[in-house]
């Protein structure tokens, strides 16, 4: 019996590692995975690479086109687009990370108590959840951020809490198919406490789906924060985040649709590597796939 | 008869429940409000005796479940509370708007169905083609790209550069009906587009599903033309799942509402939230959320329905 544990435990690492060769075989998934390396590397170095100030304003250069000085042109009051288009990548990506943190750390355990313990307290959080779902996201998240006030800290909690409902469910599903497996009985059988099993014999087995979610969850929650910051409710002012410099660019249209352009394509993009790393994980991780 | 009505029971009990959460979810929204609440439900207005009548309208001097208990007691009657700045009742001003938000949304939805299922089943039936790659990444392209950048750089092909249609405002359907159709063809592709991508991906994946099946190989076994397996046989059975899925993305579509209101100054339900939330009009937040919440789970009631109706092995 203490075999068949040893087994289940050891199995998660060699399946993560055929995982991992499944997915170097998905070009559009390593596109995916290159591509967000890149805007994070990006992100990290715009304090050195950034060729001007985001801040900095100059009257003399007030929306300039694309030229060799301004690669991607000058904004309303003439600062560069490029060094706010790199500096803005910290705003989306940190949004990114945080708000898919808050919903792992509030999900994940709230999943795996309710498909772990199940009754009473499986019915009253799956109720918790249908309600909390039954709010479109985005207005949701929007309401919260007026009561707290319009910031990017608080963006970042209101994108965080209207996506934990999907990782309370889907932990709980997850969960709830594993705790029926042998190594789990087996486990139990032996006497291992509840907490150990369920953090350390359930959880690495329900991980592969939850890690899928989460990468499209970043997805989501990039345009999200870039969706809060447009109507005011994210990043405020002077400070850069691509979703705010849309909103300033959108009454430029005319005079200067390249503060419009390259926001945009910066939010596509990233969002887009998203959608395709998390695609390829979930072919990866899915069993059926050769 | 009797089995659809018990099923809509059902179905209706479970949904008490999450209006209870609804309800917990809405109120506990002015518990977010930061310092005194009353103080700040009073808005720009700093009189006295507008924060001691905010005081004494919402009960604040009152334990948390009493105020609850009063706020639930008017909300039950109909009474969403008074928008601060429009000096109107939240209810009338949600109607009013929700009456252009539906208009939008259902111009959207032709727009997705349109597109999402005959993309989705030429990309089944072209499997591994170059129209199953196009449609695929047209799909993902449409979830990737933000309903509020696609809306602008619309505005700046269609009514900066080509000067087609107009770049904002709205028209009644009773004063111009083809005005409203010209007001509202843009931002309805553009809300439509990120629904016609989860259809397309849905219904490729069911047409998928659907064409491996036993009672489609019977069907081309027989001899049947490939189009009429395809039309009479697997669209049928695939559509069912697609059908549902199209009523809950209709609830989605109020969420997506709000930026393209924003970004084409639509005076709908979107536009009113974000409005409230700029003019501290709480109760008008409040009443929007409420609102999107309670047709969220209306549809999704819809949606069990339809469900019910499509699928024959559900009636027995």
């Amino acid at each position: 019996m203490t075999a068949v544990v040893a087994a289940a435990v050891a199995a998660a690492p060699r399946d993560r590692w055929r995982a991992w060769r499944r997915l170097r075989r998905r070009p559009a998934a390593m596109v995916g995975l290159v591509v967000v390396a890149a805007f994070v590397a990006l992100a990290l170095a715009a304090p050195w690479i950034a060729p001007y100030d985001p801040l900095k304003t100059n009257f003399l250069l007030v929306r300039k086109p694309p030229s060799g000085l301004h690669w991607m042109g000058t904004d309303e009051i003439g600062r560069d687009v490029l060094s706010r288009v790199l500096w803005g990548a910290r705003a989306s990506l940190l949004a990114g990370v945080v708000s898919v943190a808050i919903a792992l750390a509030v999900g994940v355990p709230l999943g795996l108590l309710s498909g772990y313990v199940r009754g009473w307290v499986d019915g009253l959080l799956m109720r918790i959840t249908d309600g909390l779902l039954a709010c479109p996201a985005l207005i949701l998240a929007i309401a919260m951020a007026a009561f707290l006030g319009p910031s990017l800290t608080n963006a970042m909690i209101a994108i965080g809490i209207t996506a934990t409902p999907i990782f309370i469910r889907l932990t709980r599903g997850q969960v709830l198919a594993v705790v029926v497996e042998d190594y789990v009985e087996a486990a139990r059988a032996l006497g291992n406490p509840h907490l150990r099993i369920a953090v350390r014999h359930v959880l690495p087995n329900v991980l592969p789906p939850i890690l899928v979610q989460a990468t499209l969850a970043m997805a989501s929650a990039i345009i999200a924060e870039a969706a809060l910051s447009f109507l005011g409710l994210g990043q405020q002012p002077p400070a850069p985040s691509w979703g705010s410099m849309l909103n300033i660019a959108r009454n430029f249209i005319g005079q200067a649709p390249w503060m419009s352009w390259w926001p945009g394509l910066a939010i596509v993009t990233v969002v887009l590597a998203f959608n395709l790393l998390g695609d390829g994980l979930r072919d990866a991780f899915d069993p059926r796939e050769g | 008869m009797g089995g659809l009505l018990a099923y809509i029971a059902r179905r209706a009990a479970v949904a008490v429940p999450t209006l209870l959460v609804v309800s917990f979810v809405v109120f506990g929204l002015q518990l977010l409000l930061p310092g005194d609440p009353a103080l700040a439900l009073a808005g720009e207005d700093r009189d006295p005796e507008v924060i001691a009548y905010m005081r004494r309208l919402y009960h604040l001097d009152e334990p948390i479940w009493m105020q609850y208990g009063e706020w639930v007691f008017r909300v039950v009657r109909g009474d969403l509370g008074e928008s601060i700045r429009l000096k109107e009742t939240v209810g009338g001003l949600v109607a009013t708007k929700l009456w252009v938000t539906a208009q939008l949304a259902v111009l959207s939805m032709l727009w997705a169905v349109a597109i999402g299922v005959p993309a989705g089943i030429v990309s089944a039936v072209k499997r591994d083609t170059l129209w199953d790659w196009s449609a695929s990444a047209i799909g993902l392209a449409g979830l990737s790209i933000p309903n509020f950048w696609l809306g602008i750089m619309m505005i700046l092909l269609f009514s900066v550069q080509l000067g087609w249609l107009p770049a904002s405002g709205y028209v009644s359907p009773f004063e111009d009906p083809v005005g409203n159709l010209a007001a509202l063809a843009m931002p309805s592709f553009v809300l439509g587009s990120g629904i016609a991508a989860v259809l397309m991906r849905h219904t490729r994946s069911a047409m998928l599903t659907v064409l491996n099946a036993d009672y489609v190989r019977t069907a081309r076994a027989k001899g049947l033309r490939e189009k009429r397996v395809v039309r009479r046989h697997a669209l049928r059975n695939a559509l069912v799942p697609v059908v549902t899925l199209g009523a809950i993305q209709l609830g989605e579509l109020l969420g997506g509402a709000v930026l393209t209101e924003q970004v084409f100054s639509i005076p709908g339900f979107g536009k009113l939230i974000v409005d409230a939330v700029f003019n501290r009009d709480y109760a008008v937040v409040q009443g929007v959320v409420l609102t999107t919440a309670l047709l969220f789970i209306l549809l999704n009631l819809a949606a069990d329905l339809l469900y019910f109706l499509v699928n024959p092995r559900m009636r027995g």
